[in-house]
Formats: C-alpha cells, sequence, structure tokens
C-alpha cells in the first residue's frame, strides 16, 4: 500500500551480479523436497474419505422368511443399507409383465445389474417370487409400489401395474424394468440371493455364482 | 471542559499507539470515512449491508446450535437417530432453542433471497461489467459456498427430507462418465447415506465452508472498494473527479450510507421477525414438514422436492431427459455457429465445430438423434461409444452448468451501456423473459414430476420452455447486447 521505494544494496543489478547459486540450489532443492512432503501428507486426508473398514465390512448377507407373504403382496428387508423387496406376485401380475413389453427401455435386461441365473421377463428365481433392490438407478429413491393397474392407479389407462419413482417419476414393470424415456437409465437391480428352503431365502449370498 | 479535552487527547493518544502498531484509522477511512459511493443509491443497494448482516445472524446462530447438537446417525434408547432427537431437544427442552433455530433456519431462506435480489442488482445495472469482474466472480464463489453450506446443513437434523435429499444429490455425482460410481462412495464415505456422510457434512457445515466464505466475503468488499461501487446509472463517478481527487458524485459511505443501511437493516428485520415469530416454517418451503419424520433409509416420503431457492436448478435438472436433448443439441449448434461467423479466428472456429459435433456424439451417440440403433457399440470403462453419455450426466452437467453460466457475464454482456436504465427494449424483454422463466422453474421444481399449472397447464413442457429461454439469456447475450438500441448515458448521475 504505502509507494516508498526502499533501498535494495546493489540496486537494480543486484540479483544477477552477486547471486548465490549454491543458495539458491539449496533454497530450490528444499522447495522441492518440501512440497514432496506436503503432497505426501495430503494422502493419507484423501484416503480418509474413502469408506472405513468397518463401513466396508458392514454387508453380511440377510436371511428372510417368506412364508407368510400373501399373493399380490410385498414385502421389505434391509440388506447394506438399502431397501430390498421381495413381491409374491400372483396370476395377473405375471400376465402384466408381457404387456409392458413394447412399453421398457430394456425388456431383456440387456444392461442390467443382475446375477447371471437371474433371466427372461420374470427376472427372478422363481417367477412367483421377485427379488429386487428398491433403489431407483436414476438417483437412487426408493420408488412406491403402485400394483393397482389401469386409470385407477392415476398413472394412466395403460398403466400395467409396478412401481412409480416420487422423485423423478421413473416408472418401473412388476419386473422391476424401466419405462421408456424416463429418467432412470436402467432396470432396478438384483442382489445375489438363493433359497436355503421353500420359504427361506437368502439375500446377498448365492450358490450358483453371481 | 478541561477535563473533557483531557479525556479526548487522552483518546487520540491511545489511538495513536494503536495507529503505530495497526492501521486502524487508515483502514477505518479507507473503508467507511473516506469510501466515496455514488450518491444515487437505491432500493436495490440494501441487499449487501443485508448480505452480511444475515451472514452474522447464521454464525451466531450457528454456534449456539452446535452447542446442543449431536452430529450421530445412530439410534438412541428410544429407537430414534440421535441427530434428530437433539434437534427435537433443541426445538423443545433448550430454553431459548427454538428461537435459536427459527432464526438460523429462516436466516438460510432469508440469506438466499438477499443474495438472489443482489445478483439481480448486479443483472440490472450491469454491476459485473469492467472493472467489476472480480467482485463478480467472489460473489459467485460466495454463491456456490452458500449452495453447499445449504446442502451440507440440510443433513444434519436427518429427517427424511435430509436423507433422502443428500441421497439425490449425492448420487448426482455418480452420473460422471468412469469415475462417477467411486466418486459419489468417496463423497458419502459409505455405501449409503449413514453416520460417516453426517459426519464429515457436519464438518463442512460447521468450519469448513464458513472459513471460505468468509474469506470470499473479505475478499468481495476488498475487490469491491479498490474499484469502487457501480450505481443504478452505470457510469463510473470516478472519471469526475474534484480539486481533491475525490469524485464529484461521490458522498463518504458513513455517515451517509451506514445511516441508510440502518433503515434497511430495521425494515429487513421487522419482516425477519415477524416470520421468525410467525410462520418459521415459511408455509413448508422454509422448513419442510417431511423433515419432522426421522430418516428412514428403507422408504421415500411420496413427495420429495429440495428447498426452494435450489428448486430453479432442480427443475433444469429434471427438464433434461432424452426427449430435450435434440432442442438442447439445436440450441449448440446455432451458438457455436453464429459463434463460428462472427469469430475469424481460425482456432475458434475450429473450437465451434468440435462442440458441435462433440455434443452431438455427447448427446445421441451414433445414432440419428437417439432414435435410431447405434451403428455399432463398443463399452469403455462403462462408456457405451455408440449411445454417447446417459441423460442423467446432462441432467447433472445442466444443473451445475446453469450456475455456473452467471460467472460468464462479465464477457457475455457486450453492451455499450451498463445500466438497465439506458439499454434497449431487446434486452429489457430478454431480461423479463429470463425472470419470468426463472420463478417458473422455481415453483415447478417444488412440485411433484406430473404437475399441471391449474391443473391444465402441463409442466413439463413449460419446464422445457424455461429452461432453453434459461440458457439463451446467456448464449445469445453477445449477439443481442450488441443488437439493442440503448440511449446514450449521461455524464454524471442523475440524482432528483
Ligand atoms: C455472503 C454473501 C454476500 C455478501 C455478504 C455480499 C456483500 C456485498 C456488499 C456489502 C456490497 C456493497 C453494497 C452493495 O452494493 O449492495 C456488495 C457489492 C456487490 N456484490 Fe456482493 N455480497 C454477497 C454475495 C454476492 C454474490 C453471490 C454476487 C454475485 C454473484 C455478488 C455481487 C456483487 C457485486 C457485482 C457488487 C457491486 C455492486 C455495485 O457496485 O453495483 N455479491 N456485496
Ligand atoms: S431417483 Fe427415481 S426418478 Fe430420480
Amino acid at each position: 500500500m504505502s509507494n516508498d521505494k526502499q533501498d535494495v544494496p546493489g540496486g537494480a543489478s543486484f540479483s544477477c551480479s552477486c547471486a548465490d547459486t549454491n543458495r539458491r540450489q539449496l533454497l530450490a532443492a528444499t522447495a522441492v523436497v518440501g512440497g514432496a512432503v506436503g503432497v505426501g501428507t495430503a494422502v493419507p486426508f484423501v484416503a480418509s474419505f474413502l469408506p472405513s473398514e468397518r463401513a466396508k465390512a458392514a454387508g453380511a448377507p440377510v436371511e428372510v422368511d417368506i412364508s407368510r407373504l400373501q399373493p399380490g403382496e410385498m414385502m421389505t428387508v434391509e440388506w447394506r443399507g438399502k431397501p430390498v423387496w421381495i413381491v409374491r406376485r400372483n396370476k395377473e401380475m405375471l400376465e402384466s409383465l408381457k404387456k409392458s413389453e413394447t412399453m421398457l427401455a430394456d425388456p431383456g435386461s440387456s444392461r442390467s445389474d443382475q446375477p447371471s441365473y437371474i433371466k427372461g421377463m420374470a427376472r427372478a428365481i422363481k417367477d412367483e417370487y421377485f427379488v429386487c433392490v428398491g433403489i431407483c438407478t436414476h438417483l437412487g429413491c426408493s420408488p412406491t409400489a403402485k400394483f393397482v393397474p389401469g386409470a385407477e392407479s392415476g398413472i394412466g389407462d395403460d398403466w400395467p401395474g409396478g412401481f412409480l419413482c416420487p422423485c423423478h417419476g421413473s416408472r418401473f414393470d412388476l419386473s422391476g424394468r424401466v419405462f421408456k424415456s424416463m429418467p432412470a437409465p436402467d432396470n432396478l437391480v438384483i442382489p445375489p440371493h438363493t433359497y436355503l428352503s421353500d420359504t427361506r431365502l437368502i439375500i446377498g449370498e448365492d450358490t450358483k455364482g453371481a | 471542559m478541561s477535563q473533557i479535552n483531557a479525556l479526548v487527547d487522552k483518546g487520540k493518544e491511545v489511538l495513536g499507539w494503536v495507529d503505530e502498531r495497526f492501521p486502524l484509522s487508515s483502514l477505518y477511512k479507507e473503508h467507511l470515512a473516506e469510501y466515496y459511493a455514488p450518491k444515487n443509491f437505491n432500493f436495490w443497494y440494501f441487499f449487501g449491508s443485508l448480505a452480511l448482516l444475515v451472514l452474522v445472524n447464521q454464525i451466531v446462530t450457528g454456534i449456539f446450535l452446535v452447542m446442543h447438537y449431536k452430529p450421530d446417525a445412530s439410534m438412541n434408547g428410544a429407537g430414534i437417530p440421535v441427530a434428530f432427537a437433539s434437534v427435537e431437544y433443541i426445538m423443545r427442552d433448550v430454553p431459548g432453542g427454538s428461537f435459536i433455530r427459527y432464526l438460523h433456519s429462516t436466516g438460510a431462506s432469508a440469506f438466499f433471497i438477499v443474495v438472489y435480489l443482489h445478483m439481480f442488482r448486479g443483472l440490472l445495472y450491469g454491476s459485473y461489467r469492467k472493472p467489476r469482474e472480480l467482485v463478480w466472480l467472489f460473489g459467485m464463489g460466495i454463491f456456490l459456498c452458500l449452495m453447499g453450506e445449504a446442502f451440507f446443513g440440510y443433513l444434519l437434523p436427518w429427517g427424511q427430507m435430509s436423507g433422502w435429499g443428500a441421497q439425490v444429490i449425492v448420487n448426482l455425482f455418480s452420473a460422471v462418465p468412469v469415475i462417477g460410481p467411486d466418486l459419489s462412495v468417496f463423497i458419502r464415505g459409505d455405501f449409503v447415506v449413514s453416520d460417516a456422510t453426517l459426519n464429515r457434512f457436519f464438518a463442512f457445515h460447521v468450519i469448513a465452508i464458513p472459513l471460505v466464505l468468509l474469506g470470499l466475503v473479505s475478499a468481495h468488499l476488498i475487490a469491491l472498494h479498490e474499484v469502487g461501487s457501480n450505481n443504478p446509472d452505470g457510469v463510473e463517478i470516478k472519471k469526475k473527479k474534484d480539486a481533491r481527487g475525490i469524485p464529484i458524485d461521490g458522498i463518504p459511505f458513513h455517515p451517509y450510507y451506514t445511516v441508510k443501511d440502518i433503515f434497511g437493516v430495521s425494515i429487513f428485520l421487522i419482516i425477519f421477525a415477524a416470520v421468525v415469530f410467525f410462520a418459521p416454517e415459511g408455509g413448508g418451503y422454509f422448513l419442510e414438514f417431511n423433515n419432522f419424520v426421522p430418516y428412514d433409509p428403507m422408504k421415500t416420503p411420496p413427495h420429495i422436492a429440495p428447498v426452494w431457492y435450489f428448486t430453479p436448478f432442480y427443475s433444469m435438472l429434471r427438464a433434461t431427459t432424452s426427449d430435450f436433448l435434440p432442442a438442447l443439441w439445436a440450441l449448440v449448434v446455432v451458438v457455436a455457429g453464429l459463434s463460428f461467423v462472427s469469430c475469424k479466428n481460425v482456432w475458434v472456429r475450429r473450437l465451434c465445430a468440435l462442440v458441435a459435433v462433440g455434443t452431438y456424439w455427447g448427446f445421441f451417440g451414433l445414432t440419428v438423434f437417439g432414435k435410431t440403433p447405434a451403428l455399432f457399440d463398443f463399452d469403455l470403462l462403462g462408456v457405451h461409444f455408440g449411445k454417447g453419455l446417459d441423460a442423467k450426466f446432462w441432467g447433472v452437467a445442466m444443473m451445475g452448468g446453469s450456475v455456473l453460466l452467471f460467472a460468464f457475464l462479465p464477457w457475455l454482456d457486450q453492451s455499450p451501456v451498463k445500466s438497465i436504465r439506458y439499454k434497449g427494449g431487446l434486452y429489457k424483454t430478454i431480461l423479463s423473459l429470463f425472470v419470468v422463466s426463472f420463478i417458473l422453474l422455481g415453483i415447478l421444481g417444488t412440485k411433484a414430476p406430473g404437475y399441471a399449472f391449474f391443473g391444465v397447464i402441463p409442466g413439463e413442457p413449460v419446464a422445457a420452455v424455461c429452461t432453453l429461454i434459461y440458457l439463451c439469456f446467456f448464449a445469445f447475450m453477445p449477439w443481442y447486447s450488441r443488437l439493442d438500441k440503448t440511449k446514450p448515458e449521461p455524464e454524471r448521475v442523475t440524482w432528483k
């Protein structure tokens, strides 16, 4: 802020005439080493943002008893902090999967995240029981069940029944397949799962290999 | 009498002692008593000092909230998340607690109201233009920090809107090609929004961002005082100085504008207090009703929307679907084409061509406007070459980009005059359209998808049109600001 110039010993030519190159090299070397140490120190700070060992360990499979689930009903269990749905589809619901086929973005689930043993339009080990992660593939809200088909649903006359995401309106059919030109790009994710018996299901583990 | 004189002398002595060690008097003179501001400031010039006031309010009330708040997502004995319960505790059991919390939550909305009006003043009077580019850019930095601060703070009460809002916004980052999914895990510190997320958001909200914000506000004011304030006429008062080198149209900030600002503060506080006491929830817009329910990661509430100050940008995110991309690409091509024609530089021209082709690939890949199957496709690190990038990514880019566009204003505006007072009908029309679109986008962003105005005018096409208008306001500014029929600026500020 003050404009008074101070007289530098040696004036303008100070820097070139009597520069001590040894000291300069030392300065440059210490600056480089200091910088490297600085960058090295930053590493653990950045790394501390990653999931901790505890967070990584918290992914145990969950066992579910599905004996009380009635046809046309759905239940939600928590797996890795996320909702996993189990829908017991009745005849009409399974029929509706054919009806929705032409309205879907990826009816064959070619791009979808699902274990290799999940195939076809039912996307299930047993057609009757549909298991999926109840998290929208758009930005991660949990869609709402809208099982009632047709105009009554408030969605449209041709609504075959399925799920509607409250956040940005993505629609999925009863196999979690996404409709065309929705914000969500992909079908709902199917977690690895397997049947321990007719009424016991384990989620997060499979025997047939994912 | 002599006693008083002795006291005054003593005071001067103390001041002298301080001044030899710290530039107190010169700072006071430079920024208050001898900071010459244009004499024609009007209503729009209240909002800078009001923003400072609200900033102080947020910091002070925030400190007192932290004394009782607990950033902890684990369940207490009653099965309620500790963080949520601590906010309830502040509201019900801490003496004065609900008042302090309402000051803070209402203050957040007031901050955005004040800052939006403050920025709008910049649009009206061309305050972003030379030599105030850095004042404006520091302001942009402040605006981004404010958005971050509001977002991080919103997770802390750990209600349904907190959790699901954070879930959606953090997942936005997962749309970034290649690194996206890892990036969102990195931000959350977990695979889902969890305790780790809450703790780090707390750290950002209470210390990291406020420190940056204070630094930026200082830089904003230092830059402003270096170049001097603009004014409603948009003419530089420093061009006409008297013999002492003081601008003829300038008056000392203190006492003239301190008094004016105290008046503004009083009116503001009357309105602010009325809201805090009688409508602290702001009808569900300042504190959303769903946030009075603890976060349940198993169930999204049926209606989720961000707080009102994010909704214009959020609407643009929602509007960017694959159906919207052809229109967006048409806009890109027109702007790139215009730049191509009006700029002779070969590198700029190459860049324009590259942008047009690059966005085509990004939007549609190797298809005809996304309507046909791709010519061929291969997948490299999760990017489908034949399909281009997801509409989801473009939505995110749109949301970020629409905020950042403001930063380019100093260079987009080519009008010979600064102030709206001397601009022509063309600019005024476009600015009005811009403001109306911004407000409509804001309204739509608070509504569920599928909303229709008055039950008949569907919201989605309205949002798409408003998004295009918003973009056009910036994109075509270099051309329409030149075409606009302006009036001559006066020599000196006008003042009645
Ligand atoms: C914490 C938030 C902010 C504070 C405390 C703040 C404070 C101030 C103050 C005290 C002034 C001088 C008084 C006035 O002109 O009203 C000012 C001027 C200004 N501010 Fe800000 N500001 C903030 C945010 C912003 C933002 C977000 C922008 C725009 C991106 C911005 C752009 C400007 C400009 C261009 C001026 C000069 C106006 C003129 O001379 O006409 N400010 N600011
Ligand atoms: S999160 Fe489901 S539509 Fe956006």
